[in-house]
């Protein structure tokens, strides 16, 4: 990918990150996570984290233990050259197979798809139409963030898209939501702008499991819509 | 072997200076909102400068140690008191069993830090102590203190009955830090400008440099919410989200600012102003709603040159502190 445009900033003086630009693109990502994953394997003392975003992959550090690895040098120049030769020496993370998805079991009712209506006669789309377009669509998961838990899957079908609510409002773990091309479950109970269309029985995070979250970037995600006493029994 | 809260603050959790490396789980570094006065904390009384401690706000909880205990309160200053003598912040105290602390008046600074020698007995979650309130994890069960509650403390070998004199309830131990060069001039905050800083119109840049903004009361763990003018972008735009660190500083849409402080999220899709030094984010966690704030820009030499001597500082305290206390039980 070596003609790809790419940034390299400062985010306060104990992060760095490389950002391809504001682009919802799978490819940008699969190179921000073979950064990140090159970064680990190659680790140095005062590492604390590397975080992948939509198009951008950040480096997290403790400035003083970095000084001393590279005298002479502010931790920036440092962390940016470890970002420019992982850039060079990686290509792009894996893809999982079709075999890879994972099914989210997903209850449409009214009940749980307060926002529908709204969507509906913004859209132009019947409840069924709305339910069809989001389920028929295998989702990647970009990044979490936000809350624990809590991925970001795009791209919705185009005649889905809508902005995000202009305030946020209490919304229930396991919330179905879409703003934007983006569509995701709340993992936890939380003020959130998106227009709720349903809910999964699923914990999307769960304190005491190991990993405690169900999903990660790279993850395909597809959909699957359930009844109401399906919800009410899963386990 | 144990303390236990006779009245609950407005919130008191229990902190360490944070989890790294669980950031592509949506789980922030969480911790200590002041973390060099918990370091200081801890070293006072010799633990470990990573060792769980209690964050505490204003108002504070009342106390009772049920066991001799060494300790330290740090950070801001709530008049803290054993029973009805005043003990000095900065400076390691030894308290009898059965007194109590508690904290009477807010004179200066917004969280305030309680280590005892040894320890709390904490839940660890992900590699850390500290308490994640939207995680309900960490700390006491990953919720904030409260009546009745008892915390455990680890045990020590120190025999500190015989540092007390009979008739007392508590000793004050004759080392301290000196902490000045970290707090003073509380209202100038040194920031690295941000992303997006350019795409500012020229009057706001202005009024970022010029003017003072002030911290809103409905502030909190999550962010500081500023007051003061409003600035904008000289063009719209929609940013996908992206990982923010503890202190940058976010334009909202209806320009006002917030800082991200020590429960941020993860990631963040708003303009990124600027963001604050690590060597001020202490002082800037001890803000309280209503002080002024005003911003400088500087670059990341001089951001990296003052958080060397801080660090330069803590390594001096610590051995400094250790070698007291060695010379103080044996």
């Amino acid at each position: 990918m070596p003609d790809t445009d790419y940034e390299i900033y400062s985010i306060g003086d104990a992060a760095v990150t490389l950002d391809f630009g504001n682009h919802i693109d799978k490819l940008l990502n699969r190179k921000a996570l073979a950064i990140q994953q090159w970064i680990f394997t190659n680790t140095f003392p005062g590492l604390k984290d590397v975080i992948v975003s939509y198009s951008a992959v950040s480096v997290f550090f403790d400035p003083i233990a970095i000084q001393s690895l590279s005298p002479g040098k502010t931790s920036f120049q440092f962390i940016s050259e470890k970002l420019k030769t992982a850039m060079k020496l990686t290509g792009y993370a894996e893809e999982g197979g079709e075999g890879s998805v994972v099914e989210i079991p997903v209850c449409y009712d009214s009940e749980f798809g307060y926002d529908l209506p709204y969507v509906s006669r913004e859209k132009n789309l019947s409840t069924t139409e709305i339910i069809e377009l989001h389920v028929s669509k295998i989702y990647y998961v970009y990044m979490l963030g936000f809350l624990p838990g809590f991925s970001y899957l795009a791209e919705l079908n185009e005649r889905l898209v809508l902005p995000r609510k202009p305030k946020p409002v209490p919304v229930v773990a396991g919330s179905v939501g879409i703003a934007g091309s983006q569509t995701g479950v709340y993992s936890l109970n939380c003020p959130g702008g998106w227009h709720i269309i349903g809910r999964t029985p699923l914990k999307l995070f769960d304190a005491g499991n190991s990993p405690p979250v169900w999903l990660k970037a790279g993850d395909h995600v597809r959909f699957k819509p359930i009844s109401r006493d399906e919800f009410d029994h899963w386990v | 072997m144990s303390l236990s809260i006779i009245k609950a603050g407005l919130l008191d959790t229990i902190q360490d200076t944070g989890r790294n490396g669980y950031g592509n789980w949506g789980i922030n570094p969480g911790g200590a909102m002041d973390k060099y006065a918990a370091q200081v904390a801890n070293m006072l009384v010799g633990n470990c400068c990573t060792a769980p401690l209690l964050e505490i706000h204003f108002p504070g909880p009342q106390i009772l140690f049920e066991q001799n205990a060494l300790i330290a309160i740090t950070g801001a200053d709530f008049e803290p008191m054993l029973n009805d003598e005043h003990i000095p912040l900065w400076q390691p105290v030894v308290t009898r069993k059965n007194t109590l602390l508690h904290f009477p008046k807010l004179n200066k600074g917004s969280t305030c830090y309680l280590s005892i020698h040894g320890g709390f007995c904490a839940e660890k979650w992900l590699n850390s102590y500290s308490t994640n309130l939207k995680a309900g994890a960490g700390g006491s069960n990953g919720q904030p203190l409260k009546k009745g509650d008892e915390l455990n403390l680890k045990e020590s070998t120190i025999y500190f009955a015989g540092l007390l004199r009979e008739n007392k309830n508590l000793r004050v131990l004759p080392w301290h830090a000196d902490v000045r060069s970290v707090y003073d001039d509380l209202s100038e905050i040194l920031v690295i400008p941000g992303h997006e800083w350019p795409l500012l119109s020229e009057d706001s840049k202005k009024d970022f440099l010029d003017k003072e903004f002030s911290i809103h009361p409905s502030s909190d763990r999550m962010g500081f919410q500023l007051k003061g003018a409003e600035l904008c972008m000289c063009r719209k735009i929609e940013l996908l989200s992206s990982p923010v660190s503890f202190g940058t500083i976010q334009l909202l849409p209806d320009g006002q600012m917030i800082v991200l402080m020590a429960d941020h999220q993860t990631t963040g899709g708003y303009p990124r102003v600027g963001h604050v030094i690590s060597a001020h984010l202490p002082r800037l966690a001890q803000l309280r709603p209503g002080d002024p704030v005003k911003f400088k820009f500087t670059d990341i030499e001089t951001a990296e040159k003052l958080l060397n001597m801080h660090d330069h500082q803590l390594k001096i305290l610590q051995r400094a502190c250790s070698n007291r206390l060695n010379e103080l039980v044996c």
